[in-house]
């Protein structure tokens, strides 16, 4: 395959070596692989964009709370406050990014239908940021498209080099993998340069290691839901950091294999089994119960 | 085919809540039942590691069995998966299990039977949606469930290598080539998975092979495309 890669180094050979974005570079390697032509792979990813603009319409109109921790109706909540910008600290694009990503997580949290960008506990962060920031610079499809690729390419090289898997990981290869990605992918929109998009990627990521998965009860909703918001944040801010010229000192393949040196020592209550953390508290261990699992200790 | 698309990290396409504990969940569970390829009277889940932790809050039962029903990832039928099954018959049980410490801690043994037949298939859910199906029976095997192309086979012959030879000599004959095979053999039996390359592998064609003496039956993944 010509356009194969599996580590930051290969994909920045690869833009290098036929003078195009990580993005062309992405959909090269998929039309390739899947024996497809280009835009055939678009349509697809089109479609990948279709059903999330659909999760964060339904997500920000919503009131309905989940079953287990009554987790729901927050995007509507901070979409709302939109009207009252004067009174936050956050501007529109971040208050706009937190809210698309808390109504992807919420549609998650009770079944709703999403894509799993990289997967369902970190699918908020994504749409967060590209949304938002597509249009805050009125950006056309096209280049909406070119970040949802170049995400992609991060995310590939995270889950061939080390783990998109929060049971094998923790919550850094969740959130923490979707805020490098996202960080990656609007750092393209904004004409960064490969390297541009790897350093934002690297400083996104760094910020995230060690982060533990310790769901109340097991499920998706918290701390993920709140979790994803923030990781908006992260994101636009790894991305203002490249963009402003600063450079990760440690590289991307580096900061992933500090990802899976971490997982390969965190232990199994850190990694989502609901044994430790915020999950073992007395408010996690009220929803085990109402879920009828059972309470092992209380910190 | 080992190499990952674009679409396992931009994808699936879901019903929440967990692309590991839902979707992979549900992969699976496609997965054994394009193996059993009959509709199955009873199903077994074992479940290991943290699926056995945490698997009631993330709907992994319903989208196990939802899988077995050959129910997509997206199919919002997944939440009403008990239900649907016991109109269709289909008994089910899940259990909580330590299959051994070297299984990915998402992983599940699933069994089906219908009174006839039965079948074992181990697989685990290793993050994004992505699966490996990992035993079949007593076979150690390897398939790697990617978004995308299914064109793999799975053949159970007679120990006796000159099936395989006819196998691959007939999948040649129909103008589809074969890119590579790994066979593992239990007692008597030998199980094979071939890759393929070109074209899919049409259902009369599978018949045709499984006609040949001393072949236990032909399993095609490819239609396990549609199911995404």
């Amino acid at each position: 395959m010509k356009y194969e890669f599996k580590t930051a180094e290969e994909l920045i050979g690869l833009t290098k070596k036929y003078k195009i974005e990580i993005s062309e570079v992405a959909k090269m390697y998929e039309s390739e692989r899947a024996n497809k032509s280009v835009a055939f792979v678009r349509g697809q990813m089109k479609t990948v964009r279709d059903v999330m603009y659909e999760a964060v319409r339904k997500g920000i109109k919503s009131t309905h709370r989940s079953e287990w921790t009554g987790s729901g109706g927050d995007a509507y909540k901070l979409y709302n406050s939109l009207k009252k910008l004067g009174s936050m600290m956050g501007n529109k694009v971040t208050i706009r990014a937190m809210s698309y990503a808390l109504a992807v997580s919420e549609q998650n949290a009770v079944m709703g239908k999403i894509v799993a960008f990289p997967t369902a506990g970190g699918a908020g962060v994504i749409p967060g940021v590209l949304f938002s920031c597509a249009e805050h610079f009125h950006a056309g499809k096209r280049r909406l498209l070119k970040g949802m690729f170049t995400a992609s390419a991060i995310g590939l090289i995270i889950a061939e080099r080390a783990s998109l898997s929060a049971a094998k990981a923790g919550c850094q290869a969740e959130v923490g993998a979707a805020v490098a990605m996202a960080a990656a992918g609007l750092t393209e929109m904004r004409s960064g340069t490969p390297e541009q998009c790897l350093d934002a990627a690297a400083i996104g990521l760094k910020s995230y290691l060690g982060l533990v998965c310790d769901p109340l009860g097991g499920l998706v909703e918290v701390p993920c839901i709140k979790r994803n918001a923030i990781g908006t944040m992260a994101a636009i801010g790894a991305s203002d950091m490249a963009m402003s010229g600063i450079k990760s000192k440690v590289p991307f393949d580096q900061v992933v294999s500090s990802m899976n040196n971490i997982a390969k020592n965190m232990s199994s209550k850190f990694r989502e089994t609901a044994l430790g953390s915020l999950a073992i508290t007395k408010t996690g261990n009220d929803v085990k119960r109402k879920l009828g699992l059972k309470v092992t200790e209380e910190i | 085919m080992g190499s990952l698309s674009i679409f396992d990290i931009a994808g699936p396409i879901m019903v929440g809540p967990s692309s590991s504990h839902t979707a992979g969940a549900c992969k699976i569970g496609q997965f054994a039942r394009a193996l059993y390829n009959k509709t199955p009277k009873k199903v077994l889940f074992y479940l290991h590691g943290s699926f056995g932790e945490v698997y009631k809050g993330h709907a992994t039962d319903r989208a196990l069995l939802g899988g077995v029903m050959k129910f997509k990832t997206s199919d919002p039928q997944i939440k009403k998966s008990f239900e649907i099954a016991q109109e269709k018959n289909i008994e089910y049980k899940f259990i909580k299990k330590d299959l051994g410490e070297n299984w990915h801690p998402n992983t599940v043994k699933i069994i089906l039977e219908n009174g006839k037949y039965k079948m074992s298939v181990i697989g685990s859910s290793i993050g994004g949606g992505m699966i490996e199906i990992l035993q079949i029976d007593n076979f150690q095997v390897k398939i790697k469930g990617r978004a995308g192309r299914y064109l793999s086979l799975v053949v159970c012959y007679e120990k006796n290598k000159k099936i395989l030879e006819k196998l691959t000599e007939k999948i040649k004959d129909l103008g589809i080539g074969v890119a590579e095979v790994e066979s593992t053999s239990y007692k008597n039996q030998t199980l094979s998975v071939i890759g393929l390359e070109g074209r899919r592998i049409l259902l009369p064609e599978v018949l045709d092979l499984e006609k040949i003496s001393g072949v236990i039956f032909v399993r095609a993944l490819s239609k396990l495309q549609k199911q995404q």
